[in-house]
């Protein structure tokens, strides 16, 4: 087995994301390489080099990928990716972006958003909103697969020391160009590592009282992430939503506030470690997936737990 | 310009699944069936389009059984012009239904496809990359805005960290997200006026499409159950529990 690893990155620092992929591989078993492909990402490779258990790490440094563009960072994976029995992808909207489009270059099926593998052909995903899990075989030449973090335990970031090695012709399709991109910005951890989220929901109201979350996220070192219907009304923004169609998150921690439980949003968090729902209908949904449920007006608990924190 | 947009029938978003008890699919026995939630965004774009004046035709295909007709009778009832059915079974993976796609893109020659970032079945993501790599277009995905200019459309797309716009050069394909707008409900008159419009049923080997899969399914379980939690009384009898019970804070 050789497996083909697509670092997920910002040209400056390798996504944790990654690492969880390689922990994937590991689980398929084999030579791993990890493919760095971006504009001025050579300090990527040297972290992905030092990742645990990965063999060689390629380098493909050209204006064509600095922005990922999937119709051109696909022409190069498919191209190394013919070596390979398996092209493992983190399944970011990043990945999501182009793996699809190694797959049909590949003119191989895709197997998306796998949480677990069984053997080295056969693998674990959800299907309808994580209502069912499918156990899938692939007799499939080249695997193209994307991994879904919170399915496998991060691999150390430090330890290894592979070699790296520069490829890879520049591939532009000239079909697509960049114009911008409008980043959040925040002091807080990121939603998909965090060790504790706190979202809310359309219960809040409005954004201004999503102040209330921030702080008790401050206190706790929390994310903060919310429901569909929050970011629908413009409370907060799009990269905040968790569930079948946003963010995958399991942290130690989640607490849902104002949010009634719909299967969309149970989708993204129902595997969380522990769950704290807070509603003032004890009837909502989420309370059948909480480990503590507390009915009560999130105006007069929120702060009341902000301040015994 | 011409519009394609792809509609997949699916079981309604309200639906909790339940899977058989010989663990090999899920029973969509008696359950309400819809049109993807993200195919009706695309029918909706489409369909603003038509009325700012960028398209001037839409055609909704769809890959399925024949009671996909009634999601495609939807799509004519919402505004598309006429339908296109591709008659096949409704287990094909997402390489298929792109490259019978990709046919009918071939047939119709659009300038734009729109279609569902994702299917709320499968939840596989995948079916508009592929077409748009068999095809050799740009792709927008996950798209919250779509502007069509000359012979280009430029994208805002929802990703991890925010938004991202791409200028893509036209033919291209469009995958909606859910902020790029709110569908519309069919009007009576309009849903009498659909029962009329063109809807041409076509078979993959028609299109010279093979849709054999390299991926079979072994099995289908429901997920791990929670155990049941309990209910605190108190903010502070919640803080005692994380703290000495739970031990995460
Ligand atoms: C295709 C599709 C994809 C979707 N994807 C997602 C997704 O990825 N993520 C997602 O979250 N949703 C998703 N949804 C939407 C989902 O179906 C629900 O509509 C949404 O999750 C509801 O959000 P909510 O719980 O905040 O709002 P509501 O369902 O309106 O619930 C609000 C809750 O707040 C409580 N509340 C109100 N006021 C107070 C108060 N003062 N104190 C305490 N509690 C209060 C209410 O009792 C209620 O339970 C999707 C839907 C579709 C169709
Ligand atoms: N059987 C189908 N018929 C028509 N369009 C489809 C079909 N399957 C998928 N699509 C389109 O591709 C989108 C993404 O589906 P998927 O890649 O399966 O998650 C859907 O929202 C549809 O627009």
């Amino acid at each position: 087995m050789t497996i083909l690893v697509i670092a997920e990155h910002n040209n400056a620092t390798l996504n944790a994301a990654t690492l969880n992929t390689v922990a994937a591989a590991q689980a398929i078993g084999g030579d791993i390489a990890v493919l760095v492909a971006g504009a001025g990402c050579a300090a990527v490779a040297d972290a992905a080099a030092k990742v645990a258990g990965v063999s060689k790490v390629l380098l493909a440094d050209n204006a064509a990928y600095g922005h990922q563009l999937p119709e051109n960072i696909a022409l190069l994976i498919a191209e190394l990716g013919k070596d390979y029995s398996h092209i493992l992808v983190p399944a970011s909207t990043n990945g999501k972006n182009y793996a699809p489009r190694v797959a049909a270059l590949l003119d191989v099926d895709q197997i998306s958003e796998i949480i677990a593998v069984d053997s080295a052909d056969t693998f674990k995903r959800p299907i309808y909103a994580g209502n069912a899990i499918a156990t899938v075989q692939s007799s499939a030449a080249i695997k193209v697969i994307t991994v879904r973090s919170t399915g496998f335990d991060a691999v150390a970031a430090e330890g290894g020391s592979a070699a790296i090695e520069n490829v890879g012709a520049a591939h532009d399709a000239g079909v697509s160009a960049f114009v911008g991109e409008e980043l959040a910005k925040s002091d807080r951890p990121e939603l998909a590592g965090a060790k504790i989220v706190v979202s809310g929901g359309r219960g809040m109201q409005n954004g201004d009282n999503f102040e209330m979350l921030y702080k008790v996220a401050d206190k706790l070192g929390a994310a903060v992430g919310a429901s569909r219907a929050a970011v629908d009304a413009g409370f907060v923004p799009n990269d905040m939503q968790v569930g079948q169609t946003g963010k995958i998150v399991a942290p130690q921690l989640y607490v849902a506030v104002g949010i009634s439980g719909a299967i969309q949003h149970l989708a993204g968090m129902k595997d969380s470690k522990v769950i704290v729902a807070i509603n003032k209908d004890e009837e909502a949904p989420i309370f059948s997936v909480a480990d503590y449920g507390l009915v009560a007006d999130l105006f007069e608990a929120v702060p009341e737990l902000e301040g015994k924190l | 310009m011409k519009i394609l947009v792809a509609v997949k029938r699916v079981v309604d978003y309200n639906v909790k699944v339940r899977v058989k008890a010989d663990n090999s699919a899920v029973d969509l026995a008696n359950v309400k069936m819809s049109m993807n939630p993200f195919c009706e965004i695309a029918v909706e774009e489409a369909v603003r389009l038509k009325e700012k004046g960028v398209a001037t035709e839409i055609v909704a295909v769809s890959v399925g059984p024949t009671a996909a007709q009634e999601q495609l009778r939807t799509a004519l009832a919402l505004g598309a012009d006429r339908a296109i059915l591709v008659e096949a079974g409704d287990d094909l993976s997402s390489l298929a239904i792109a490259k019978l796609l990709k046919a009918v893109v071939d047939k119709e020659q659009p300038q734009l496809v729109i279609l569902g970032k994702q299917a709320i079945d499968s939840d596989n993501n995948q079916t508009g990359q592929m077409l748009a790599a068999l095809s050799g277009y740009a792709q927008g995905t996950f798209a919250s805005a779509v502007e069509v200019s000359g012979d280009k459309v430029k994208v805002t797309r929802e990703i991890d960290g925010g938004l991202q716009t791409v200028d893509l050069t036209l033919p291209a394909i469009v995958t909606t997200d859910l902020r790029l707008n709110e569908p519309r409900y069919a009007s009576l008159p309009n849903i009498m006026k659909a029962k009329k419009k063109q809807l041409d049923v076509l078979k993959p080997d028609e299109l010279g499409v093979s849709t054999a899969s390299t991926v079979k399914t072994l099995k289908v379980e429901a997920p791990a159950a929670r155990s049941a939690g309990i209910k605190v009384k108190s903010v502070d009898e919640l803080v005692d529990k994380l703290k000495n019970e739970a031990k995460v804070i």
